[in-house]
């Protein structure tokens, strides 16, 4: 996590915080945040691409490119841009 | 009264506009919806959690999304409504869909195709770094998830969108450190007289460049885009106008140029397209009610051909009404579908107004340099295609599909397809028509494999088990 997150909030949408965990660090987003909100407001990659090995942060927001597949610990893959993240959720992005 | 199977995939203005046309009609229509909640992108609701203001989230539309948004709301009891819900084929009358992780089939009599529409793209070296997003993802972030794509901003391409989002940035709080327009400024006056179908539309499109100038953006028209630059995001973007190379620096950048109907459906479903001029890609085809060249299947909103939110509204409300037509009364909805094609018609007109004042870069394929990132998903360049045509001397898109893999990787060419098929064209020396178009293909968007195993058969399901 060493580039500054990408995604800022704007003010005034308050809302509930969501404990999560991303790459093994305790984090915190917000109800109704989807998992690529709550990862790209802490961090600046989702993945890596499988041929070049490049971050990725997702491309078109709106489930069109794939391009935001993340993976949870236990296995799991989610397309984190049309995905609610949920309290507890174990995030893999490296 | 005789009720048929009406299903309608997409809820928004087209599919919106067409669940309450059958409702008035005494039918109950099923409207799958692919988002967890109806508006479709245009006007995307945010997650329910979130307290927002309509005229924050839709400016100047928020009074026609109100209407739009409210009514399906209300018609709610009488729809059964699927969200969340994926079509990922369709063959014999009978859709594919999954939900919550299952796979469903549904058949239907008539089936209203309202798909909307995603970014058409013309990538620029460096666009698949973090920070670089679509229009369309920019305004996603907005209005569904109240973030920015970063501090500072640069808006590129063209299209009507670029000029909303960069005003909508600046008016929540984001530094839009430039607007660059990749059409040239004349363009715009060239366009006029057809932009003058709709004035109010038009003078909206003044208004945000107007507040943007007062705002201090600078907004420069004609310019090339060049590369992104950036270690492990963007931090600069690098143009060229008027002869003259800049370099921006930015936190992130949103580009587009302008939209490309989402028609794998239609594909799938077997209808007929053609080549649109006015669109430079391939659509399917339609007579002025929303009939395509398949009995019982229509197409309406974007998805069928951009012409934009009010006009998706009209040819959703025209296409169920043909589909009532054709399945349950022949004459009696002819005078009001009659009126709703008249109001059509300033829309088609703008819509080529729009073409010529946001004209594409002509030269984007010849310039495009052979390190350039095509296919998103699959990291192949532009020398690559240029190889291949080359070696091989092909001239169709599906074979260069097939040779290279453009267009096969997880986003199914939605990305890299304009851009793939205008390399090809330049590289093959033949028209934008001639290198056809990639097939669709089921399923039309990644399943998981774990549904392979729930639909594998099994002989010790008893026999008085069902689905």
């Amino acid at each position: 996590m060493s580039a500054p997150a990408i995604l800022h909030r704007v003010d005034g949408v308050p809302r509930e915080a969501i404990a999560f965990e991303l790459d093994g660090h305790a984090c915190t987003a917000l109800e109704g945040d989807t998992v690529l909100t709550a990862i790209l407001t802490q961090s600046a990659r989702l993945r890596e691409a499988e041929f070049s090995g490049a971050a990725r942060a997702g491309f078109c927001l709106m489930g069109a490119c794939q391009d935001c597949w993340v993976q949870l610990v236990d296995g799991e893959r989610l397309r984190a841009c049309t995905t609610f993240v949920e309290p507890g959720m174990r995030v893999r992005t490296g | 009264m005789t009720t048929k199977q009406f299903v309608i995939v997409g809820a928004g203005p087209a599919g919106m506009r067409a669940a309450e046309q059958l409702v008035a009609a005494g039918q109950r229509p099923i409207v799958i919806d692919e988002a967890q909640r109806f508006g479709g992108q245009i006007y995307r609701q945010p997650p329910a959690v979130m307290q927002r203001e309509r005229r924050d989230l839709y400016g100047f539309e928020a009074s026609r999304a109100a209407a739009v948004l409210d009514r399906f709301e209300s018609l709610l009891p009488q729809i059964d409504y699927r969200p969340d819900t994926l079509v990922w084929q369709i063959e014999a009358n009978t859709l594919q869909l999954l939900h919550a992780g299952r796979t469903h089939t549904l058949p239907f009599d008539a089936l209203i195709l309202a798909t909307g529409a995603t970014d058409r793209v013309l990538p620029f070296p460096g666009w698949t770094l973090p920070g670089v997003y679509t229009l369309g993802a920019a305004q996603v972030a907005l209005k569904h998830q109240a973030c920015l794509i970063g501090p500072r901003v640069v808006f590129a391409g063209t299209g009507p969108l670029l000029y909303l989002v960069a005003w909508q940035y600046a008016s929540h709080g984001g530094e839009v450190v430039a607007v660059l327009d990749t059409a040239p400024a004349l363009a715009k006056l060239r366009a006029a007289p057809r932009l003058l179908a709709r004035p109010a539309v038009a003078a909206k499109g003044a208004y945000f460049v107007a507040r943007l100038r007062l705002m201090g953006v600078p907004i420069h028209s004609g310019a090339t885009l060049l590369k992104a630059d950036g270690h492990e995001r963007v931090s600069a973007l690098s143009w060229r106008a008027r002869g003259a190379t800049h370099m921006t620096e930015c936190d992130a950048i949103g580009f587009g140029h302008g939209l490309r109907a989402e028609t794998q459906l239609a594909d799938l479903a077997g209808c007929e397209f053609d080549y649109s001029d006015v669109e430079q890609a391939w659509l399917p085809t339609r007579d002025a009610a929303g009939r395509s060249s398949v009995r019982g299947v229509y197409l309406a909103g974007d998805g069928a051909g951009i012409l934009g939110a009010d006009a998706a509204e009209l040819s959703g409300a025209r296409a169920a009404l043909a589909a009532l037509e054709d399945l349950i009364e022949p004459t009696s909805m002819t005078s009001r579908g009659a009126q709703l094609e008249r109001e059509m018609q300033p829309h088609i007109s703008f819509r080529r107004g729009l073409e010529t004042a946001f004209a594409l870069p002509p030269r984007w394929a010849a310039d495009a340099p052979d390190d350039l990132i095509v296919c998103r998903c699959e990291e192949i360049s532009a020398g690559e295609l240029r190889a291949c045509v080359r070696d091989t001397g092909t001239r169709e898109l599906n074979r260069l599909k097939a040779l290279t893999r453009i267009g096969m990787g997880r986003c199914q060419g939605r990305m890299c397809a304009p851009a793939a098929a205008r390399l090809l064209a330049d590289a093959a020396g033949c028209s934008l028509k001639d290198v056809g178009r990639l097939r669709g293909q089921a399923p039309i968007k990644p399943l998981p494999i774990s549904l392979l195993h729930d639909a594998a058969p099994s002989t010790t399901v008893p026999e008085d088990e069902d689905d």
